[in-house]
């Protein structure tokens, strides 16, 4: 029952997509383009799956602080968002963007110290011999 | 020369996102784990580097956005600064940074869009909703999940009735408002409908998380973790921008694997996690006859260790809360120092957030091999002479293998019971953060140490330093 709830969704929902992206197509970019970034996205979760698995157990805490400062990523779209339609001064929709690139880069800066802080404490016994 | 600015930002988004996927593949050995933070570095900086330099007002605006660059650099030094048992606070708090960012984005996006003479198309129309949902959702969730740690919020589970039920209605809302938007993307009722997804979303946000209870927060802080992610994800689908894709799929999964992991760790599905109430059920459990434990000093139990071949200490929330980790070093020390075997036994779910302790005790400069996870711990500790049990108490409950009718049933745990002898470390004789019994401290081989962490364990280590007696 489950199941055939979800595939119905599923399927719903892969329908109306294709369509919006048929409609989309008539605006600029294509459906093919749109599906070629559902393509980068599927391929982008497969490895990322493979790879986080492979991620020592010891290190959840850093990996998750690091994996903060990647989704940071979001300061290129805070960017474009910041610069959009820019005028002489910022308008309203470039303030949002501007705090977007505060936030970001808020999370890299500290997503990215803190997480070789933790690192730095991770000592082998071999080398606290030394 | 100009053309060339749209090649050079796609190589350097592509070089970039290798960059990320290295920087995660060296996680998987504390050896290599370093490079790693440098691989995201570069590929970070190469990322706002090829943004800015192909996007016109990006270079216009390149004051503004430095001045936002600064103060980010300046608000994000002292976050990385935190005591490591604050961790799991900042890292909510910089998922709520995270999700705001992605929110805004959205927002700003949708009304140049409206803005623009060719309007909002249905495509755009699903992942700006997505985007803002997650953004928004992940956001103000984060912000409870942040106060909860914090204790700025009552960390036990905040509840109400129909709780579910209206949860339930205004996701429903939230979802009609949505579909609206995306069949009409551009129809004039949108800016009232848009607006509502927003505050919606905020809504949600909070009342998600508040019925959740702290010993919960290792599970929802990985969850909000894969929730950040997948709204970069959607703010790539609308930005289309593949870099920000495959970075958010990185985190996403990241997320999402390490949610998994926790609820395996605590025999509890999704569902369960976001609308069991955990908290709810156990208070009446209490009462029945009131059984006896048995006590000893902290003397008695490091005259105890003495004489043992191997000790295992199974550190929880507790040694965090007193912190306790630099004492437990020295006790570490001076058993090492007998030429006693010392392990630490490691409970996925010890801690407020997935590999808590292992930080913890990497600060106290614990050798990261004497770290040694549940599984493995198991399967040797019928050999195990002495378990020190310092502020754990759930994952060493025997209940989660024996009593049916526990909440915790069914939760792999570190199988304390089977050694020779246990002490446990206990500030008061109240039950612990779940308010279940715990039966181990019954058992005839089990000693309890009353008396914070922090100073019972530094007297332990004292008392086998050799000049006992003395104090």
């Amino acid at each position: 029952m489950k199941k055939c709830i979800l595939t119905s969704i599923i399927f719903i929902g892969a329908t109306s997509f294709v369509q919006a992206a048929e409609q989309h197509a008539g605006s600029g970019s294509s459906a093919l383009h749109i599906i070629s970034l559902v393509f980068v996205f599927m391929l982008a979760t497969f490895i990322g799956l493979d790879v986080i698995k492979g991620v020592s157990r010891l290190l959840h805490t850093p990996l998750m602080s690091l994996t903060n400062a990647i989704s940071a990523i979001s300061v290129v779209g805070a960017i474009i968002v910041a610069g959009h339609h820019w005028t002489d001064k910022p308008n309203i929709f470039n303030i949002l963007g501007l705090i977007a690139v505060v936030c970001s880069v808020t999370n890299i800066v500290s997503g990215f110290l803190i997480t070789n802080r933790m690192l730095k404490m991770f000592k082998s016994r071999d080398k606290e011999k030394k | 020369m100009k053309e060339y600015f749209p090649i050079f930002t796609q190589v350097s988004y592509l070089i970039a996102t290798a960059l990320f996927i290295f920087s995660l593949k060296w996680m998987s050995d504390p050896k290599s784990a370093r490079r790693g933070v440098g691989a995201g570095v570069i590929a970070m900086v190469l990322a706002v580097v090829g943004t800015i330099i192909d996007s016109e007002g990006a270079l216009k605006s390149l004051p503004w956005i430095a001045f936002a660059v600064i103060i980010g650099t300046l608000i994000g030094i002292p976050l990385s600064r935190v005591a490591l048992t604050a961790v799991p606070q900042r890292t909510a708090l910089s998922h709520a940074f995270g999700g705001l960012a992605a929110g805004l984005v959205g927002t700003a996006k949708y009304y140049f869009l409206a803005a623009s003479p060719e309007g909002v198309s249905r495509f755009l129309m699903i992942a700006i909703c997505a985007e803002v949902l997650l953004g928004y959702l992940t956001f103000t969730g984060s912000l409870m999940a942040a106060g909860k740690l914090q204790e700025i919020l009552p960390t036990r589970p905040i509840t109400y009735p129909y709780q579910n039920l209206i949860n339930g209605l205004l996701f429903l809302v939230a979802i009609g408002c949505i579909v609206a938007l995306i069949y009409s993307p551009n129809a004039e009722v949108n800016k009232y409908l848009f607006p509502s997804v927003m505050i919606l979303s905020l809504m949600f946000g909070i009342l998600l998380i508040i019925p959740i209870g702290g010993a919960d927060m290792p599970t929802v802080i990985a969850l909000l973790n894969a929730y950040a992610g997948l709204s970069a994800v959607a703010m790539g689908f609308v930005l289309d921008n593949k870099l920000l894709i495959t970075a958010g799929a990185l985190d996403g999964s990241s997320g999402l694997i390490l949610s998994i992991i926790m609820c395996k760790a605590m025999n509890r599905s999704f569902t369960n996690v976001l609308f069991g109430a955990f908290g709810q059920v156990q208070a009446k459990q209490e009462g029945g006859e009131q059984k006896e434990y048995k006590s000893a000093t902290a003397k008695d139990a490091a005259q105890i260790m003495e004489q043992a071949n191997l000790v295992v200490i199974v550190p929880g929330f507790g040694m965090a809360v007193a912190q306790a980790q630099h004492r437990v070093r020295e006790l570490y020390d001076q058993l090492i120092k007998r030429g006693i075997t010392v392990k630490f036994a490691i409970h996925p779910v010890a801690g407020r957030m997935p590999g808590h302790m292992n930080v913890l005790l990497a600060e106290a400069d614990i050798p990261y091999d004497d770290l040694v996870e549940m599984e493995a711990i198991n399967s040797e500790m019928s050999q195990v002479d002495v378990v020190l049990i310092v502020g754990a108490n759930d994952v060493v409950n025997p209940a989660a293998k024996n009593a049916k009718g526990s909440p915790i049933y069914g939760m792999p745990i570190i199988e304390a019971d089977k050694a020779k002898a246990v002490f446990a470390i206990k500030r008061s004789k109240a039950p612990g953060f779940a308010g279940i019994e715990n039966e181990l401290y019954f058992l005839d081989k089990t000693l309890m140490v009353f008396g914070d962490a922090k100073a019972v364990i530094g007297d332990m280590a004292k008392e086998l330093s050799g000049d006992s007696g003395m104090h």
